[in-house]
């Protein structure tokens, strides 16, 4: 039996849904002990353990281990992985912090962002933000991954496994947490809504976004997105950026306003079940990928949009 | 404090590429090649902290074919003081590159590595972490904002959550996200200046480094078409298409 040992993302109070994504890759290569490591984070293990079909939750709490810094979660890792055959965490910028550190350790190469396991030793995943998808294979005798979330689904939430404490005298002279400074939890959340909106650089200023990107989301129950030149005009803070550097979303709804559809935008959106596009220039690259393109001014028609929903 | 920057010769962001037909890869014939734009951002730091006093010497170095010294001409031209080739096949595996560069590493001494977070070819985003791992250092990876204070380095890094500030203790290994700074453009006199400035040509070997890849790509091909789409005249229009076309409103 292949044992498969998932990283699980959290912030040590709930449990994020990319680590049951991350489960269903894990579970296509073998049997899965997932491994929750923060501080005062049972709630999280809890969670972890009602994951179907997983064999145990590996429960690791300490003070080290509060904000998930890389160096002491990578050697924590490293004190498990003689038990395991592939260590994989889902592709959140936490996943891909740690991963990596983990392989170079065992001296084996990571396997980035996979996208679909063909086999416990081959996998897909894209390169070039998107533009071709590699087909490889491993033959390290540990495989190191990170998971793509939007491209699996969920495992239910409707088991029980056991939750075993584990301790470790891990220290961490290397690094310290100083500050963080986090998103509005209010809003819905990217990676996870159903429908996202997203503005770019054609609101022209922090007001224009906000003024009539928020109303629309709101009337759809939507997430907020944006645009590289959207977040770097300061209309959107940075965790609201989408594509080849930014989030990976896949929404049953996005709509695009005042964006251009560059590649790298695009690398983040594209498997979107229903794209919506708005953008005054017909040309605009974004309508090459839209199910639904109207040609028009976002000035005129986002609140249009609005207040015939 | 010497700074050491690393950078990869990949395919140039704006460049739409095309694929051999057989599976067997990008095709880069003809193709416009430039530095990754996340290490001309990490370069343009190191530049900075020359500048702003707080670093000595700032030294480029790539792995990469023989024609990789274009890049680190340009480099040169940003503000390196020298560069460094080390001579390699295309598409060296990040663990190679990270184990040549800590080779690197030992011979130069830096206290700072300040690196891309991700090469947009590969987009492997793995070798910052992974050099950082080899030579036992801290990371900071995804920064928006350093700074250089006494022994350490104070990195606020581009989280899914927000924003999270650390310090490592130096030496460590920082990699660069895309608002940490605008990178300056190279101007004609320092091009000519560069011209002058040391670039050494070394190989792995060298450098007691044996490349050796382990994953096998089977296949490159093209993701699966989307359905082409229709045009809407209207908002109006719209709605309806999602209401009743698309069944999602
Ligand atoms: C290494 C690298 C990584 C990158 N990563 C990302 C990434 O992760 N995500 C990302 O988004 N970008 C990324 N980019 C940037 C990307 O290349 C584009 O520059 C960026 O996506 C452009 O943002 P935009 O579409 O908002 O702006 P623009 O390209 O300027 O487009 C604005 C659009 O608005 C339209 N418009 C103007 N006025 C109106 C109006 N009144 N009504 C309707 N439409 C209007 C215009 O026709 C245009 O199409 C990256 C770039 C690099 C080099
Ligand atoms: N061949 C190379 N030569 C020098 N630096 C490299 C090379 N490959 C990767 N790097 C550095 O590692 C970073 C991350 O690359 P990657 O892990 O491949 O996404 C890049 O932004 C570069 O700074």
């Amino acid at each position: 039996m292949i044992k498969v040992l998932l990283l699980a993302e959290h912030d040590n109070s709930v449990l994020n849904e990319a680590t049951a994504r991350a489960a269903t890759a894990a579970l296509a290569i073998g049997e899965v002990d997932v491994l929750v490591a923060g501080k005062n984070c049972a709630s999280v293990a809890k969670s972890a353990a009602v994951l179907r079909d997983i064999n145990k939750v590996l429960h690791a709490d300490s003070e080290t281990f509060a904000h998930h810094l890389a160096e002491p979660v990578a050697d924590l890792l490293l004190e498990l992985a003689g038990l395991y055959d592939a260590i994989l965490a889902p592709a959140t910028s936490n996943g891909k912090n740690v991963l990596p550190r983990v392989a170079a350790l065992l001296d084996v190469m990571q396997i980035s962002e996979i996208i679909e396991v063909i086999a416990p030793d081959t996998f897909v995943r894209p390169v070039y933000a998107g533009n071709a998808l590699q087909k490889l294979r491993s033959d390290e005798t540990k495989k190191v991954i990170t998971v793509r979330t939007t491209a699996f689904e969920p495992v239910r939430s409707d088991a029980s496994a056991p939750v075993e404490a584990i301790s470790s005298n891990i220290t961490n002279d290397k690094s310290s947490f100083v500050g963080e400074a986090l998103a509005d939890s209010g809003r819905a959340d990217l990676t996870t809504a159903k429908t996202v909106v997203s503005g770019g650089r054609a609101f022209g200023s922090k007001e224009k976004f906000e003024e009539l990107l928020f109303p629309l989301a709101e009337k759809l129950g939507a997430a907020i997105g944006a645009s590289r030149a959207a977040v770097d005009a300061d209309f959107a803070p940075n965790d609201c950026q989408v594509g080849q550097t930014g989030k990976v979303v896949a929404p049953d709804l996005y709509i695009a306003i005042g964006i251009s559809g560059a590649i790298q935008h695009l690398a983040g959106m594209k498997d979107a079940k229903t794209i919506v596009a708005i953008n005054s220039d017909e040309d605009a690259p974004i309508f090459e990928i839209a199910d639904y393109a109207l040609v028009a001014d976002l000035f005129e028609a986002v609140p249009e949009l609005t207040s015939k929903l | 404090m010497k700074v050491l920057v690393p950078l990869k010769r990949v395919v140039d962001f704006n460049v739409h590429i095309r694929l051999r037909p057989d599976g067997s890869g990008v095709d880069k014939t003809n193709v416009k090649m430039s530095m990754n734009p996340f290490d001309e951002i990490a370069l343009e730091e190191a530049v900075r902290l020359r500048e702003a006093g707080k670093a000595d010497e700032v030294i480029a170095v790539s792995i990469g074919i023989e024609k990789t010294q274009d890049i680190l001409r340009t480099a040169l031209a940003m503000g390196a003081d020298r560069a460094i080739l080390v001579t390699a096949e295309e598409d060296v595996e990040p663990l190679n590159v990270a184990k040549i560069l800590a080779a690197v590493v030992t011979e130069e001494k830096p206290q700072l590595v300040l690196m891309g977070k991700q090469a947009i070819d590969d987009d492997c985003n793995q070798t910052t972490q992974m050099l950082a791992a080899l030579l036992g250092w801290g990371q900071g990876t995804f920064a928006s904002k350093i700074e250089v204070v006494d022994n350490s380095v104070q990195v606020t890094r581009e989280v899914d959550a927000g924003l999270q500030t650390t310090r490592l203790s130096l030496p460590a290994v920082v990699s660069a996200d895309l608002r940490l700074n605008t990178p300056r453009y190279a101007t004609l006199p320092n091009i000519m200046k560069a011209k002058k400035k040391p670039l050494d040509i070394t190989t792995p070997e060298e450098l007691g480094v044996k490349v050796r890849q382990r994953l096998t790509i089977l296949e490159t091909v093209e993701p699966p078409p989307r359905q082409p789409g229709i045009r809407v005249a209207s908002v109006d229009e719209l709605v309806d298409r999602l209401k009743n076309q698309a069944g999602i409103l």
